[in-house]
């Protein structure tokens, strides 16, 4: 059975790690910080962590305020009220700016659970990625988050970084060669590409697994980073399997569905399917109920996979 | 507090680097350097930006502590224009201070100019942030001031707002965050001329009493003719003695002051002078066409 953990623990992980080599780390909080883990660096170095209370656009009009006086600062919040509440004060203060601020969102997608339809975000990616100059970014386990989230902290610029509350199976290994920018293959294939981010990678691995059974050979990529988005992978997944279906834990409107269309749209049409939730809201349950539910497990995969090579 | 007479002439705070006249006659060629480039440009804000000229003199050429050869100057203050839309007068007062030529001005909000419609920080050498977009400045502020705390660096942080910005909720949540982190470092200014968009404060959306409003939030406030050098002046000033909360100039002025057509009228807010009108603007302020 694969070790499971949340990727915001990698995060709290990782800003420990990195509080006493990095004096110029600032880490800040809306009154989460107990959920989004950025608590974990307040414990060694309060000095340099801001609760700025529950105050989402002052939080990044701060974080920037930070950012643009020689900081890096990585600033957290549930990601309804980072890439929501907090929208045009990231757009305008830290894309328009460029300021060296870190999103670091957590609580992203229906997973949130039982805290329901308010919390649970499915626009996020969407909303992010269409700011010029900020690198979205969707880590599927906690190895690669941890990965992920230093490299993003050492580049400089704005990032969004969705992270989720619950635990996920532990995929990538330890050393794993993950690069911002560059999808990872996870499994060769012939037949069709399943595309997939964030906690549906796993779903996907476990898709192909079933359809393997079948003989169908799915190839299997991790797009980590939905911007920039790595069009080679998927050209070549595209033009070598047929047929590609994305999977997200967002909306099937605007997120990695869309962004994977376009590059293929203009390069090399395929026909593509995309699993994610279609545009309802969701609602309390348990994170596996719910996902059965709003159809974004390895079932929904395989049937959209089995729909399409028809 | 209000300031006449209460700190007034005199004291340590009233001694400026230039002349009083001096300061005036700054005041009044940032007025016709605003009239010209919103003229030129064909739009722009002139009735925000005229209504803000003694308080752009008094920052620029008196209090900040600024090198406009040297605008990332270590230790140097820094002046945020939360009020985005009055860069007419920010970019007055940085040409007539040194930091550009004057004729750049009239390239205001052209095609490929550094001095886009609202402050943009990469394109102009001496803009802290970019801002348009209201009620973030101070914000802004508060980040700016935890970082010059976290670095010992003496700088302080001067904002400038308007009094129909400040209908923005997110002003009110970084007037909490400037209390809570007790950042006496920074100098929040309000041009209180009664006026936005859509008419005056009163009949759109009261914000009076701003004073009582801060105050009652924690914050040191001074009240003060804001088209009063001396006043602005003793004001900044008294504000970088008070220790371990910031302080908030409200500075009554009049919308559009100095070219008569414009004084108190909320129309003028985001317009351009025709020709003929231009051409009076011109004649009132003594300047050359």
């Amino acid at each position: 059975m694969a070790e499971k953990k949340a990727t915001r623990e990698a995060y709290g992980k990782v800003l420990k790690e990195l509080a006493a080599e990095n004096k110029d780390l600032i880490v800040m909080d809306a009154d989460l910080s107990g959920s989004t883990k950025s608590g974990e660096f307040a414990k060694v170095c309060p000095e340099r962590f801001f609760n700025m209370g529950i105050a989402e656009q002052d939080l990044y009009g701060a974080a920037a305020g930070l950012a643009l006086s020689g900081k890096t600062v990585c600033a957290s919040t549930f990601s309804m009220f980072a890439s929501g509440r907090a929208y045009e004060i990231i757009r305008n203060t830290i894309g328009y700016t460029g300021a060296n601020v870190k999103v670091c969102a957590t609580h992203a997608g229906i997973t949130v659970g039982e805290d329901g339809a308010s919390h649970q975000t499915f626009e996020d990616i969407s909303l992010m990625r269409n700011i010029p100059g900020m690198v979205v970014v969707n880590p599927s386990d906690a190895v690669s988050a941890e990965i992920l989230l230093k490299k993003v902290i050492a580049m400089k610029g704005p990032a969004y970084v969705r992270l989720g509350r619950a635990a996920v199976p532990v995929t990538y290994a330890e050393d794993a060669d993950l690069e911002i920018g560059k999808g990872n293959l996870l499994r060769n294939g012939d037949d069709i590409t399943v595309i997939a981010t964030g906690i549906m990678v796993n779903e996907a691995i476990m898709a192909a697994d079933e359809l393997a059974k079948e003989n169908i050979d799915v190839r299997i990529i991790d797009i980590h980073t939905i911007k920039p988005i790595d069009e080679e992978i998927i050209i070549k997944a595209a033009e070598e399997t047929g047929a590609v279906v994305t999977a997200e834990e967002h909306s099937v409107i605007g997120g990695l569905g869309s962004a994977v269309a376009e590059v293929i749209v203009k390069n090399c049409p395929v026909k593509m399917a995309m699993v994610g939730q279609n545009d309802v809201f969701g609602e309390s349950g348990k994170p596996d109920e719910l996902k059965k539910k709003y159809h974004m497990t390895a079932d929904d995969i395989v049937a959209a996979v089995k729909k399409l090579k028809k | 507090m209000k300031l006449k007479g209460e700190y007034g002439a005199g004291s340590a705070a009233s001694k400026t680097k230039m002349e009083l006249g001096e300061l005036k006659k700054v005041a009044n060629d940032i007025r016709i350097d605003i009239i010209k480039s919103v003229h030129a440009a064909g739009s722009g804000h002139p009735g925000g930006s005229l209504s803000a000229a003694e308080i752009m003199t008094a920052l620029y050429f008196d209090v900040m502590n600024i090198d406009p050869q040297d605008p990332m100057m270590k230790g140097r203050d820094k002046f945020i224009l939360s009020k985005g839309h009055a860069n007419p007068a920010l970019y007055a007062a940085m040409a007539e201070r040194g930091y550009f030529d004057r004729n750049e001005l009239l390239t205001l909000r052209k095609l490929g100019s550094r001095l886009q419609g609202h402050p943009n920080m990469h394109r102009l050498p001496g803009i802290e942030v970019s801002t348009g977009s209201l009620g973030q400045g101070l914000s802004v502020a508060v980040g700016m001031a935890l970082a010059n705390r976290l670095d010992d660096d003496p700088g302080r942080i001067y904002t400038l707002h308007g009094d129909g910005e400040i209908q923005e909720g997110m002003f009110w949540e970084a007037a909490m965050a400037a209390i809570h982190y007790k950042l006496d470092n920074i100098t929040a200014i309000i041009d209180w001329n009664g006026l936005q968009i859509d008419g005056k404060n009163d009949d759109v959306m009261k914000v009076a009493p701003i004073a009582d409003k801060l105050s009652g939030f924690g914050w040191n406030t001074f009240e003060c003719d804001g088209n009063d050098i001396e006043d602005l002046i003793i004001a900044m000033n008294q504000a970088k003695n008070i220790k371990d909360r910031p302080t908030a100039i409200i500075a009554k002025t009049v919308k559009g002051k100095g070219v008569s057509y414009m004084e108190n009228v909320a129309g003028w807010h985001g317009k351009a002078p025709d020709d003929e009108l231009y051409e009076q603007a011109m004649k009132e302020l003594g300047g050359e066409l």
